[in-house]
């Protein structure tokens, strides 16, 4: 890292620190649910983005996450221990799912998780004993730690963003330990990277384990967050949200689901004064930005930085060596 | 037994709307590797069309339905392919998949916002008449239905088999370098198959409106259903998302006696996670070849 990155970098998270001084509380809320939903889409850009796995399922392991704290935090369980158990049940289900369906042909995986977010709309909505039906669990409590409550909304915000960090950070050394570069490798050439001994299964099962996991822990901060859940936020809708982010932000950049998670969540406020067509104009950027920049909003930077910047010409004979 | 067959008999006919569904989408993911997100609302706006020529343009309901058929290959099958498909064909599937997913939502807020967030009721082209056969009551409404998407997916099939263009079709689904070289129109053929389509999506949608009314969220459960028949049937193969939607119509219907009305719509899903594990190239699909 250069040393213009980690002034940025310090920069940025000054910023978060301070972003929510003198907010009133529905703006306090709206940064904790950014927070919230970046963590359930950094999982999943791991998942698309590095390992190149279409996922349609992240709420749905965000749902497990939140029913399982929800249930054990009522039961007086503290959070933290909650949120480890939401985190490795996650991260299990996600063995599970992705390992039949990562034997036969790479779009599979996008129907299973979208097949699985679907049932599990149907169990949480129909098992009423277990987790309240339509109706949904409330009154969850919000987790204390050392003496210090997070009742408060500003304790709350900074009880998030520690979970951001760390979640952030511990992404940050996955991809970066060698057996992170192994996704990236995965990404960019799959034979070849096959050819140097890469399991290519393996790498990908455990890429979308993880980031069901980042899904999971997103659940677990959800249910504290709202202090009310219900089936109908984990709906296949929402999943479709999450890859919405990752893809608007930019799939594949280690900031693009921050940025995205961050439009996704404001554009409707911003486009609150058109009222009800705030949808149809919502979708209509999404199409426009899709259909001239498909690497998403941090692609379209970079496209413009280009038109700017002087330019590294590559071989051009090269090209086709690496499209091979 | 009665009960069995009038259950078998309306299954069938509600999968054989969603197998004309199935089959548009398995032509667009042959033709363009488009995985269509918004199918669903292609099924549910053609109605919308029709109902506006009868109501702002008091057009009878024959020449409604065909202003909706001409309103849809336009919008659906030609603005849909050069506006959206087109452009983006070269970045991959990825962002085609959101791009439907955003269109699905636009098309669905739109009927709400400027048409009405109420279900219309949509004229019966088929008389409602129930008969009783054999102590099982089987409407005529569903007959027909089940006579009309057979026969329009039996004059594709033919259509595909038999002619020259629809031979064409074939090859630039299977190759489309292989096509291109031995002269047949890649683009042309590829845009004969979103209104082909876009022709599938109006049927479906005039046949299916009558039963449950024309309404925005229409698509939702459509798509779903016939993603699902898709890829029960196999994705490579027409008559595959025909049994696969004339199987997920039967299932639906019978497990909503049989099992639970709960967890009627869970048995298609589970069905589809089963043929993925068991049979990943669908009932009738043939094996593609590993990508890696």
């Amino acid at each position: 890292m250069t040393r213009s990155r980690i002034t940025l970098l310090a920069l940025a998270i000054a910023a978060l620190v301070v972003a929510p001084l003198g907010q009133g509380n529905y703006i306090i809320y709206t940064l904790c649910s950014w927070l919230v939903f970046s963590i359930a889409a950094m999982g999943l850009n791991l998942t698309l983005g590095y390992a190149g796995q279409v996922s349609l399922a992240q709420a749905g392991f965000m749902g497990i996450g939140a029913y399982i704290t929800a249930l054990m935090t009522l039961n007086g369980v503290h959070w933290s221990l909650a949120a480890f158990i939401s985190i490795v049940s996650s991260f299990a289900v996600g063995l599970a799912l992705g390992y039949p369906a990562l034997r036969v042909q790479h779009h599979f995986l996008a129907f299973v998780t979208l097949a699985f977010n679907t049932l599990l709309f149907l169990v949480l909505r129909n098992e009423e004993e277990i987790t309240g039906g339509s109706f949904g669990l409330v009154g969850m409590p919000r987790p204390s730690f050392f003496g210090i409550s997070t009742d408060g909304n500003l304790p709350f915000y900074y009880f998030s963003l520690v979970c951001f960090l760390l979640s952030t950070g511990v992404l940050w050394w996955i991809l970066r330990s060698p057996w992170g570069r192994a996704f990236k490798a995965l990404r960019e050439n799959p034979i070849r990277a096959e050819s140097l001994g890469l399991k290519i299964r393996r790498q990908t099962l455990l890429a979308f384990a993880i980031g069901s996991a980042f899904g999971g822990l997103a659940g677990a901060m959800q249910t504290p967050l709202v202090q009310f859940i219900e089936p109908g936020s984990f709906a296949l809708i929402h999943s479709l949200k999450i890859l919405l982010m990752v893809v608007v932000g930019g799939s594949g950049f280690f900031f693009g689901p921050m940025l995205g998670a961050a439009v996704v969540i404001l554009l409707p406020e911003l486009l609150r004064f058109t009222e009800g067509y705030y949808l149809i104009i919502y979708a209509a950027l999404v199409i426009v930005l899709m259909v001239y920049s498909p690497n998403g909003l941090i692609g379209l930077g970079q496209k413009l930085l280009e038109k700017v910047r002087p330019k590294h010409e590559a071989r051009h004979d090269l090209k086709q060596g690496v499209s091979l | 037994m009665a009960e069995l067959l009038q259950l078998l008999i309306s299954g069938l006919a509600a999968g054989s709307i969603y197998a004309l569904a199935a089959v548009g989408f398995t032509l667009l993911w042959q033709a363009s590797q488009t995985i269509n997100f918004a199918q669903g609302e292609f099924v549910m706006l053609p109605a919308f069309f029709v109902l506006i020529g009868m109501t702002v343009f008091g057009l009878p309901l024959w020449l409604s339905i065909v202003f909706g058929l001409a309103l849809a290959l336009l919008i659906l099958g030609v603005a849909f392919k050069r506006l959206i498909v087109e452009p983006m064909l070269p970045h991959g599937t990825l962002p085609l998949v959101i791009a439907t997913i955003a269109l699905g939502l636009l098309m669905k807020e739109s009927v709400k916002e400027f048409y009405g967030a109420t279900a219309q009721p949509f004229p019966a082209i088929f008389p409602q008449t129930v008969y009783n056969v054999a102590g099982a009551s089987v409407s005529v409404q569903d007959i027909c239905n089940l006579i009309v998407s057979m026969l329009a997916i039996g004059s594709l099939q033919l259509f595909l088999n038999r002619t020259r263009t629809g031979r064409c079709m074939q090859a630039t689904a299977q190759n489309p370098a292989v096509a291109e070289v031995l002269g047949v129109n890649v683009k042309r053929m590829v845009l004969y198959t979103f209104l082909i389509n876009a022709a599938l999506a109006t049927i479906a949608s005039v046949l299916i409106s009558p039963i449950y009314l024309a309404k925005f969220s229409n698509g939702e459960t459509l798509g779903l259903v016939a993603f699902i028949a898709a890829i029960v049937g196999g994705f490579n193969q027409i008559r595959g998302a025909l049994v696969g939607g004339l199987l997920i119509g039967v299932i639906d219907n019978l497990s909503a006696v049989y099992v639970s009305s709960e967890y009627r719509s869970a048995m298609p899903l589970i069905l589809l996670i089963a043929i993925i594990l068991l049979r990943p190239q669908g009932l009738l699909g043939t094996p593609e070849g590993r990508t890696v």
